[in-house]
C-alpha cells in the first residue's frame, strides 16, 4: 500500500533473569572502591575499565572501540541475599495472595481454571488487553483454603512499600522468592505472568546489573577533584553493605545482625531504583540533597521522556523580553545587537560573495556584522578569533561556509507560547537594533496574544536556503493577516490605532496643509501630486491610503443600530462609503482595519494581495498615531463624571427598582405571586427579581450614557472598539449591578442568609449581592464583599476553562496532526487513507473565504452598485 | 414492526456502485480502494440495500458547507 513504510508487529516486555544479567555482564563487581591512589580505576570496582570508556583517547577493554563510539557494557553484583525489586512489590503481593503457600497452585477451582483459560486465550488471540481478567482473578483467588490441597491460607498483606506480611510474621525476601518459585508454569498466565518472557521469582533480585560508566559519568571539577554520579554513590552503598553482609554470614554472626544488614541492603537497592518511594526515607547526599536515582531520571517534567525525548533544546535560537516599536513594519522584528552577534546564518562562499564574507571575518566575532565560525570543505569548524582572522581570510575560498552574524533582512522564525495556532509562529525580517529586547509591531500582538507586561518570545534562525525560501513564502507575517479561523483579519490596528483613525476621520476634523504634509511624511505616504488649498478633511487624508479602485459600503463599529438607517445621512457618521478609493462618508474605526473585524483591511488583502495590505497597515497605523498625536489623547476617571442631576435620576431609578423588588418579595410571601410555567414559586421570584435588577442597571447605564458625548475620550474608545465597553463605563459612572455566583444571585454564606448583617431568610436586593453604588462612588463593605465573591468565581472559571480547553485542543491536535490536503482537494492521513474526498466538503480554504462563506453576495452587490454609479 | 430505515431523514442516500463506476471513482481520486473510508457489512443500511464486502457505496448527504456532498465507502466484511 502507498505510504506505509514499516509496521511494528510486536513489542514484548519481560523480566531479566539472573542468567540474562550474568550473560550480558562483562565483569563481576566486588569492591566498593572506584579509584586507587594514583587515580586509576580499580579492577572489579565500579569504574572497571571493562565497563566502557568516556575519555576520547582511550580504547574500551571490552569492545576495543574508542571513547565516544563505545556505548558501554553492563557489569553485575552478586547479592549475598535476595532482595525485592520495589517496582514489583505490588505484583508480588497480589501473586502471593492468589496462590497456595504449600502446593503453589493458583487459588482457583478446576472449573474456574478452565473458564478463565478460555477467556484469556481468546483475548490473547485477538491481541486484546487481559488486565481486566487478571484483576478479576486477583479478587476471585482470595480464598482462605486451597482448592487443590486443602491447605489453610493466612491473610497476606503488604506493608508499603516492600514488606510482605503473612498474619503477623514478616516474610523474608528469601521466603518470598521460594514461594514464587513454587508456582507452576501452567499457572503463570492466571497471575498475569507471560511464561515466555518472565518467571515470578525474577521479581526478587539475586543479581543486580551494574550500568556502564557512560550512564553515570564522573565529573572532574576545576580543582581536579572527582565528583561521582548519584548512581555510582548508590552502587557504592550497595556494594559496601553487600560485602559486610557476606562477611558476617560467613563468620556465622548472630541472626539479628544478619537480618539488620539484610534490611539495610534492601533499603539501598530500593532507593537505587526509586528514591521517592512512599514509606522509604529518601537516600541523601552528604550535602543533604536527595539522590537522583533511576526512577527520578525518567519521571516527570524534567525526566528523560518529557524533557529529552518529547522535547529538545535547539541551537540558533534566542529568547528575551518583548517591547513595542510602532516604527518597524509588521513583517519585521527588532533583534538586539547582542543576540545578532551570537546567533548566526551559514553562508556558502562563492566567487560572487567572497569579498563580502572576507569583510565579515575581518570585522571579527565581537563587532556587529561579523562572523563567528568558518566551516572548511572538509567539514572542520574553525572559530574566528581576532588573532586568527587574518589567517582564515587568507585561506577562504569558494566551498567554505561562513557562519556570519544575523543582519537586517534575514528571515527568522518568531514564536510566543502557548503556540495554539499557526499564527503563533511566523517568519519575520530581522532588523538589528540597540538595547536588549525584541521589538515587534503592535499589529502582530493579537495573533501572538502578546502584551508588554514582561512577556518573552523566542526567535529561531533558519539554517538552510530551503527553509528560508519556504518560510518567506508561507510563514511571513503578511501571509497571515487573514486567519483561517474565521476568514477575516487577525492582524490589524489596536487601541490607539483605532481611536486615532476615528479622531482623524470623524465629521468636522480639518487639518492645515502643513500638518497634513507632516503626518504624511511620518507615515511614509507619498505626497499627492495635486496639492490643494489650505484645509484638508481627515477623510481626504485617509483616502490617500486606499487603492484607487476600491469600492465598498459597510456599517462602522460606532453604528448605534437605529430603527431606521439613514444611510449616508447618518448623524453618527457610521455609514461608511468608499468610492474609487475615496472615503465619502463614515468614520474609520475598528470595523475598518482593526484586528478581528477590519473590513477595509480584509478587502485589500483579498483584492490587492498581501504586499498592498502590509503597506496599507503600516501606513494607516502610523497615520493614526501621528493624527492622535496632533491633538493628544488621554483618559481618567474624570471622563466618567456625570452631573448631579444625572446622579439624582439614577438614585431615583434604583430606589424605585429596589422597592419593586420589595413588592415582589411581599407578593411572594403573601402567595400572590403567579408562577411561570415549569418554574416553582421561588424560582419565579428569583427570575423576576433578576429581571428587575438587570433592567435597573441597564437603565441607569442609559441615563449615564445620555450625559456622555463624543468629545469624551473614554466614550470614543468604547464606541470605536479601541478599548473598553460602554458597560465598563456605566459601571464606573452609574451602577455596578447584580453580582452573581453560579449564574444566580448570591445565596451562600450563613444559613439562610448571606451575611450576619441580614435577617434570616431575607431576599431583598441588597442582601443577595446587588451593588447599588458605582465604582467611582465606591462600594460599601457589604457590596465590596459580594463583588469579591463574584470576582473570585470569574477568576476560578477562567483558570479551569483554560486547563480544560488546553487538554481538549491537545487531543484534537494529536488526532489531526498527520492529515493533509492533497493537490486535488482530498484530505488524507499519513498512510494515504482518505478522510474526506473534498476538504470541508466544499473545498474552500477558510483563510481565503469571505468570513467562512465562499462569497458575500451582499457585499459584492454593494460594490458593483457603487462601481456602476461611479462609472456614470 | 420495523420501519424502513432508508426513509429516515437522518439516513443519507446509499447506492452500490457498479464495477465500471467503481473504477471510475478510484481513477478519479487516484487511490487504491483500501484507502477509502470504510463501512462495516453489518451496518444496518448495508444489510438493507444488500451490499457485499468489496462493494463501494456512494453516499450522498446534506452538508452545512456545500449543500450536497458525495462521498464513498468501502464495505468491509
Amino acid at each position: 500500500m502507498k505510504g506505509i513504510l514499516k509496521k511494528i508487529s510486536q513489542i514484548n516486555f519481560g523480566l531479566l533473569s539472573p542468567e540474562d544479567i550474568r550473560k550480558m555482564s562483562v565483569t563481576k563487581i566486588v569492591t566498593p572502591d572506584t579509584y586507587d591512589e594514583d587515580g586509576y580505576p580499580i579492577e572489579a570496582g565500579l569504574m572497571d575499565p571493562r565497563l566502557g570508556v568516556i575519555d576520547p583517547g582511550l580504547r574500551c577493554r571490552s569492545c576495543g572501540s574508542k571513547g565516544g563510539d563505545c556505548q558501554g557494557h553492563f557489569g553485575h553484583i552478586n547479592l549475598a541475599r535476595p532482595v525485592i525489586h520495589v517496582g514489583f512489590a505490588d505484583t508480588i503481593h497480589k501473586i502471593l495472595r492468589s496462590t497456595c503457600t504449600k502446593c503453589g497452585r493458583v487459588l482457583l477451582t478446576e472449573s474456574e481454571i478452565i473458564d478463565y483459560k478460555d477467556k484469556l486465550e481468546s483475548k490473547l488471540q485477538n491481541q486484546e488487553s487481559i488486565t481486566t481478567i487478571i484483576k478479576e482473578i486477583y479478587t476471585v483467588a482470595r480464598r482462605d483454603k486451597c482448592p487443590h490441597c486443602d491447605e489453610e491460607k493466612e491473610e497476606i498483606k503488604i506493608d508499603k512499600p516492600i514488606s510482605i506480611v503473612e498474619g503477623n510474621y514478616k516474610l523474608t525476601s528469601s521466603e518470598v522468592r521460594e514461594r514464587l518459585e513454587r508456582i507452576q508454569e501452567q499457572d503463570y498466565l492466571f497471575v498475569g505472568v507471560n511464561p515466555e518472557v518472565a518467571k515470578p521469582e525474577w521479581m526478587v533480585l539475586t543479581v543486580l546489573p551494574v550500568p556502564p560508566v557512560t550512564v553515570r559519568p564522573s565529573i572532574t571539577l576545576e580543582t581536579g577533584e572527582r565528583s561521582e554520579d548519584d548512581l555510582t554513590h548508590k552502587l557504592v552503598d550497595i556494594l559496601r553493605i553487600n560485602q559486610r553482609l557476606k562477611e558476617n554470614m560467613e563468620a556465622g554472626a548472630p541472626q539479628l545482625i544478619v537480618e539488620d544488614l539484610w534490611e539495610l541492603l534492601q533499603y539501598h537497592v530500593t532507593t537505587y531504583f526509586d528514591n521517592e518511594a512512599s514509606g522509604v526515607p529518601p537516600a541523601r547526599h552528604r550535602s543533604g540533597r536527595p539522590l537522583k536515582t533511576l526512577a527520578q531520571r525518567l519521571k516527570g517534567k524534567e525526566g528523560r521522556f518529557r524533557s529529552n525525548l518529547s522535547g529538545k533544546r535547539v541551537n540558533f535560537s534566542a529568547r528575551t523580553v518583548i517591547s513595542p516599536d510602532p516604527n518597524i513594519s509588521i513583517n519585521e522584528v527588532g533583534v538586539p545587537k547582542m543576540i545578532a552577534t551570537e546567533v548566526t546564518v551559514p553562508v556558502y562562499v562563492t566567487k560572487w560573495n567572497i569579498e563580502q564574507m572576507k569583510e565579515h571575518i575581518q570585522t571579527g566575532p565581537k563587532e556587529h556584522p561579523g562572523a563567528n565560525y568558518v566551516i572548511r570543505p572538509d567539514q572542520r569548524k574553525i572559530r574566528v578569533y581576532d588573532e586568527t582572522k587574518e589567517a582564515i581570510i587568507e585561506k577562504l575560498e569558494p566551498g567554505y561556509i561562513v557562519e556570519r552574524h544575523l543582519k537586517d533582512g534575514d528571515i527568522v522564525l518568531f514564536n510566543r507560547q502557548p503556540s495554539l495556532h499557526r499564527m503563533s509562529m511566523m517568519a519575520h525580517e530581522v532588523k538589528v537594533l540597540p538595547y536588549k529586547t525584541f521589538r515587534l509591531n503592535l499589529c502582530v500582538c493579537p495573533p501572538y496574544n502578546a502584551d508588554f507586561d514582561g512577556d518573552e518570545m523566542n526567535m529561531h534562525v533558519f539554517q538552510t536556503e530551503e527553509s528560508r525560501a519556504e518560510a518567506k513564502s508561507l510563514m511571513r507575517v503578511q501571509e497571515h493577516i487573514l486567519s483561517p479561523r474565521f476568514g477575516g483579519p487577525i492582524i490589524g490596528g489596536i487601541h490607539d490605532h483605532i481611536s486615532g483613525a476615528y479622531l482623524l476621520t470623524r465629521l468636522g476634523s480639518d487639518f492645515k496643509e502643513e500638518d497634513v504634509l507632516q503626518m504624511l511624511k511620518k507615515s511614509n505616504i507619498p505626497f499627492p501630486e495635486r496639492q490643494k488649498g489650505d484645509s484638508w478633511t481627515g477623510k481626504e487624508i485617509f483616502s490617500l491610503l486606499l487603492p484607487e479602485s476600491l469600492n465598498m459600503v459597510y456599517k462602522a463599529e460606532i453604528c448605534r443600530k437605529c430603527d431606521e438607517c439613514l444611510r449616508q445621512e447618518c448623524k453618527n457618521d457610521a455609514y461608511v462609503v468608499i468610492e474609487s478609493g475615496q472615503l465619502k462618508t463614515g468614520a474609520i474605526d475598528e470595523r475598518a482595519y482593526g484586528a478581528f473585524s477590519g473590513k477595509i483591511l480584509d478587502s485589500i488583502v483579498k483584492d490587492y494581495g498581501t504586499d498592498k495590505a502590509r503597506e496599507f497597515l503600516d501606513s494607516a497605523t502610523k497615520l493614526a498615531i501621528s493624527g492622535i498625536m496632533k491633538r493628544g489623547f488621554t483618559t481618567s476617571t474624570a471622563d466618567e463624571e456625570i452631573p448631579r442631576e444625572a446622579k439624582d435620576r439614577i438614585e431615583e431609578l434604583l430606589s424605585k427598582s429596589e422597592s419593586r423588588v420589595e413588592q415582589l418579595i411581599d407578593a411572594f410571601h403573601n402567595d400572590e405571586l403567579e408562577s411561570l410555567p415549569g418554574r416553582s414559586l421561588r424560582e419565579t421570584l428569583e427570575m423576576k427579581i433578576m429581571q428587575v435588577l438587570g433592567e435597573a442597571r441597564d437603565k441607569s447605564g442609559e441615563i449615564a450614557e445620555s450625559y456622555f458625548g463624543m468629545d469624551n475620550h473614554a466614550v470614543i474608545m468604547a464606541l470605536t472598539g479601541a478599548r473598553g465597553s460602554m458597560l465598563n463605563l456605566t459601571q464606573i459612572a452609574a451602577c455596578v449591578g447584580q453580582q452573581s455566583v453560579r449564574g444566580g444571585r448570591i445565596e451562600r454564606g450563613y444559613s439562610n442568609r448571606t451575611l450576619p448583617h441580614f435577617q434570616v431568610g431575607e431576599l431583598g436586593a441588597k442582601a443577595s449581592g446587588f451593588v447599588h453604588s458605582s465604582y467611582k462612588k465606591g462600594l460599601d463593605p457589604l457590596e465590596f464583599f459580594f463583588h469579591a465573591m463574584g470576582g473570585r468565581e470569574g477568576l476560578v472559571d477562567t483558570a479551569i476553562r483554560t486547563a480544560q480547553s488546553g487538554y481538549m485542543q491537545r487531543r484534537l491536535v494529536n488526532a489531526l496532526q498527520d492529515l493533509s490536503v492533497q493537490p486535488d482537494g482530498t484530505v488524507m492521513d499519513n498512510r494515504g487513507i482518505v478522510i474526506q474526498t473534498k476538504y470541508g466538503e466544499d473545498g474552500v480554504d477558510p483563510a481565503k473565504s469571505d468570513y467562512g462563506k465562499v462569497a458575500d453576495i451582499d457585499r459584492l452587490i454593494d460594490e458593483m452598485r457603487i462601481k456602476s454609479k461611479v462609472g456614470k | 414492526m420495523k420501519n424502513d430505515i432508508l426513509k429516515h431523514k437522518l439516513v443519507p442516500d446509499h447506492t452500490i456502485l457498479s464495477k465500471t463506476e467503481m473504477n471510475k471513482v478510484l481513477k478519479q481520486l487516484n487511490i487504491h480502494q483500501e484507502q477509502l473510508p470504510k463501512i462495516k457489512s453489518d451496518d444496518p443500511v448495508v444489510k438493507d440495500i444488500g451490499a457485499k464486502p468489496g462493494d463501494i457505496l456512494k453516499i450522498t448527504r446534506k452538508s452545512h458547507t456545500a449543500g450536497k456532498f458525495v462521498t464513498y465507502r468501502l464495505v468491509l466484511e
